[in-house]
């Protein structure tokens, strides 16, 4: 049971979000933004950074939402996803990703830890100003989102059907309007 | 030297804000929401649960801001804002806040850190959901805003005048503000 009264039947943070709809706008407009507004990054690419910082974060929710976005965006590769989850460094994608995720990795743990070390070796693999800027705002994100999902304790399914269904919704349609449908709770 | 390049004279979260406009835009209005919008905790009481968070995450930057802000809110009480980040259960604020601060230090730690005898706590002393929802929002934003702040390596100046003056504009006029990313006098 969350720790205040959400309304019933909606998982993760989607309950919160429609007990306070206030602040949901803002943070559905921080998502869209970071994850799918025009970017050098691909949308899969953000989606990955989002979903290791969750699951270092250990968000069940989170990790298991937006590895489904990220999967869609690839075609439905959902391997690849859990791969990067264990071992990024072993898994199937660019040298740049990689060293975004371990800044990613970096900012989890503390904004402090990111050493310009870190930084060198991203721009040697690529990576812009503007693409380190946005991984670490990603990974900073998400530190919040996961924190919001877990410090509430909502609920989150375990049904891999329903985080695929939603992981093409939000692919597809985005994160602006991805709570309007929801009830507002009555009991604030 | 920050992380990346940022125009010169922005300190803190101005300087990576100033080179990303559509972040920046969702970053103030939750900003302002958080801590501004209406609510039953006053704006000097969500101000000291941003302070103490990022006093708990060690971000110079937006622990002196925001306890600026929170100080201007309260008449000018810096002495309040340095004995609440030391140790909040023994500083004068009332038991309710001190429950929504155990809550926002736990949040601090990771989401999974809060109880529910943390959050019952709270509630005896006064606490509506809304109240307890946005206390662990708070602290999860600031989180995130410290963990931009200091992931970037960003330029701190530790001038208390500057702070001062940040926190009189911060509690006057807001977090959306139309010159904000104009250059402060370097401290």
């Amino acid at each position: 049971m969350a720790h205040i009264r959400l309304p019933e039947g909606i998982p993760g943070i989607l309950g919160p979000m429609a007990f306070s709809p206030e602040t949901a706008k803002p943070l559905n407009a921080l998502a869209e933004v970071l994850l799918r507004g025009p970017n050098t990054l691909t949308p899969a690419e953000r989606e990955l950074i989002a979903t290791y910082v969750s699951s270092q974060n250990d968000c069940y929710f989170c990790q298991s939402a937006h590895g489904a976005v990220a999967a869609h965006h690839l075609g439905g590769n959902e391997k690849l996803v859990r791969e990067m989850k264990l071992d990024f460094e072993s898994a199937a994608i660019s040298d740049k990703l990689k060293a975004l995720l371990a800044i990613a990795g970096k900012v989890q743990k503390g904004g402090k830890q990111v050493k310009s070390d870190d930084i060198v070796r991203a721009r040697q693999h690529g990576a812009s100003d503007k693409e380190i800027h946005d991984t670490v705002l990603i990974a900073a994100a998400f530190c919040m989102y996961n924190r919001y999902v877990d410090g509430l304790a909502t609920r989150a399914p375990d049904d891999p059907g329903l985080y695929r269904e939603n992981g093409r919704r939000l692919a597809e349609e985005g994160y602006v309007n991805s709570t309007d449908a929801l009830p507002v709770s009555g009991s604030r | 030297m920050a992380h990346i390049q940022v125009p010169d004279g922005l300190p803190g979260i101005l300087g990576p804000m100033a080179i990303s406009p559509e972040s920046t835009k969702a970053l103030r209005e939750l900003v302002e929401v958080l801590l501004r919008g209406p609510n039953t905790l006053a704006p000097a009481e969500r101000e000291m649960i941003a302070t103490y968070v990022s006093s708990q995450n060690d971000c110079c930057f937006c622990q002196l801001s925001h306890g600026a802000a929170a100080a201007e809110h309260l008449g000018g009480h810096y002495e309040l804002i340095d004995q609440l980040k030391l140790d909040y259960e023994r500083t004068e604020i009332s038991d309710k806040l001190k429950a929504l601060l155990a809550i926002a230090g736990k949040v601090q730690k990771g989401g999974k850190h809060v109880t529910s005898e943390d959050v019952t706590r709270a509630r005896h002393k006064g606490a509506t959901d809304k109240e307890i929802h946005d206390t662990v929002l708070i602290a999860a934003a600031f989180c995130m805003f410290n963990r931009y702040v200091d992931g970037l390596g960003t330029w701190q100046p530790t001038d208390p005048e500057m702070y001062r003056e940040m926190g009189k504009i911060i509690a006057k006029v807001g977090y959306v503000k139309p010159d904000w990313d104009k250059p402060v006098e370097a401290a």
